[in-house]
């Protein structure tokens, strides 16, 4: 039985078995949830489904949040994506699947949390985009969300995944080198490379803020969404270039762990620093909730 | 460096981090809101005619820019955290006949995410509780009907609201157990001698639909409602 606390545990158990990340944990997950592995694959197909769908719904021009302060950017992304942009249509399209979902999610649509919902566009906007292009099958995308899942669930058990405790680098960095593994997995990587794209990930997030304007999932959660896939992206590509992390994933997490814990509280999700505190957030803020507060 | 690990969430599997499958935008804010509503619908048993929801906390600072106040009164209507309906709820409500009002205030010592939510039924009966979305859609119910309870929503929990007379919660345990249920946590409240008791049960594993039922027509059980783990 798998015990989720550290990703090299993960790595060797797959090594052992000669199989990807995916197919040990959904053996373990079956085993631990009393479940058929077919009937949590369906149930995995099923969040992949509610993405494709989020993707789709969120492109539409005239979405609009009840702030007004998000929907519609997806938009303007796909239809500059066609254009091919400075770093090709791949990356364009990616970005504005990222914002989709994101923007989605801001206007109350339906979203699978990954792993939570200010953060749900990193995982489909990179997963989804090598899905769509043909460059993996529906059954690797599928089974690298129960790779993502476990690199989440350690992060979770030594770290955390809620900006409210540990910023930004708590949901984007943890959603961004669960992508990052998945993205290495799908593309024909090893277990090992998984959690060197994982490590690398999470190195290029650390230390971000949750400093949300008004306190809403919103401004700067959509863009920094776009962030995540970046950073997925890049992560995966060295680890599939065969670059290593110098220092090992878990030492990593634990890392994330201590800055999160240092960061002062105005940093975490209460609206009172960062990008929240600006003028400009202020008056967004004074703009919003101006006439109820206490 | 060294780093003392968290005790291993064994309830946590990969469809807590994949998951879950939710009304955005915030899983505090509208999937926690949403069962904290539903919660208050089971606990008056009947369709809400009226809702008067006091939030507190961040809930009062930002619950319209998060659509909190949809989320609550989409759980009311009895809609999951996943109905694509919770967006439009506020019109459903006038469409169903349900009337609600949202006050803010201060609720000393309660957590920063809390609603205290007071529903009525056609018939006039009314039933309050008071409860925090404390993150990730999970909920911790603090008070039924003036009651201090416990519920996580980490377990399916039975809710029996019984008269305070002796031999009810052998009668419930009992029945419990022959149909192999385990209690993994039992909590009893009274606010006074002899009147009405709350007992939390929360259980391992599914809860037969029969088993309320069977519960139900237990000598001086009032209600049995069943909440489910998130």
């Amino acid at each position: 039985m798998l015990t989720y606390d550290t990703i090299e545990s993960l790595c060797r158990a797959a090594e052992e078995a000669g199989q990807p990340i995916s197919q040990v944990v959904l053996a373990d997950q079956a085993g631990q949830m009393e479940a058929s592995p077919e009937a949590l694959y369906a149930r995995m197909l099923d969040s992949l489904r509610v993405m494709q769908k989020a993707v789709q719904a969120g492109m539409a021009p005239d979405l609009r949040s009840a702030s007004g302060l998000a929907g519609g950017d997806a938009a303007k992304m796909q239809a500059y994506a066609a254009t091919g942009g400075l770093t090709g249509t791949f990356l364009n399209h990616a970005i504005a699947r990222a914002l989709a979902v994101s923007e989605y999610n801001a206007c109350m649509g339906k979203i699978v949390a990954a792993p939570t919902a200010g953060s749900c566009g990193i995982i489909p906007g990179t997963l989804l985009s090598v899905l769509d292009e043909g460059r993996c099958t529906e059954h690797q995308a599928v089974m690298a969300l129960f790779t993502a899942g476990a690199i989440g669930m350690v992060i979770a058990n030594r770290a955390f995944i809620a900006g409210a405790q540990g910023g930004c680098q708590a949901e984007c960095g943890s959603a961004a080198a669960m992508a990052a593994a998945a993205l290495v997995e799908v593309s024909g990587g090893s277990p090992r490379q998984c959690a060197d794209a994982c490590a690398m990930a999470l190195k290029n997030q650390l230390g971000l803020v949750c400093d949300p304007v008004a306190g809403l999932v919103e401004v700067p959660c959509v863009k920094r969404n776009v962030g995540g896939i970046a950073v997925a992206f890049t992560a995966a590509e060295m680890a599939l270039a065969g670059i290593r992390s110098r220092i090992p994933v878990d030492e990593c997490i634990d890392a994330m762990r201590e800055v999160g814990e240092a960061l002062p509280c105005s940093l975490r999700e209460t609206a009172q620093g960062g990008l929240a505190a600006t003028p400009t957030g202020q008056a967004v803020k004074k703009r919003i909730f101006g006439t109820q507060e206490d | 460096m060294t780093f003392r690990l968290r005790k291993a969430n064994n309830s946590m599997n990969v469809f807590d981090i994949i998951g879950p499958v939710m009304i955005g935008p915030s899983s505090s804010h509208t999937a926690g809101a949403a069962r904290l509503g539903q919660v208050a619908r089971k606990i008056l048993g009947a369709p809400a005619v009226r809702a008067d929801i006091t939030l507190c906390g961040s809930f009062a600072q930002t619950y319209r820019g998060h659509g909190t106040d949809k989320a609550l009164i989409a759980g009311i209507l009895g809609m999951n955290p996943d109905d694509e309906r919770i967006r439009t709820s506020l019109q459903l409500a006038d469409e169903q006949g349900l009337e609600y009002s949202f006050h803010t205030a201060n609720l000393p010592g309660a957590h920063p995410n809390t609603a205290r939510i007071a529903l009525t039924d056609a018939q006039g009966h009314t039933s309050v509780i008071q409860g925090a979305s404390v993150g990730g859609g999970n909920i911790l119910v603090s008070e039924i009907n003036g009651m201090r309870v416990a519920v996580t929503s980490q377990y399916n929990t039975l809710i029996v609201l019984h008269h305070d007379v002796p031999g009810v919660i052998a009668a419930i345990t009992n029945v419990m157990a022959c149909s192999g249920l385990n209690i993994g946590n039992f909590q009893l409240s009274r606010p006074q001698k002899g009147g009405h008791a709350v007992m939390t049960i929360e259980v391992d594993g599914d809860v037969p639909p029969a088993l309320t039922d069977s519960l139900k027509v237990l000598p001086n059980v009032i209600s049995v409602e069943l909440i489910e783990a998130v």
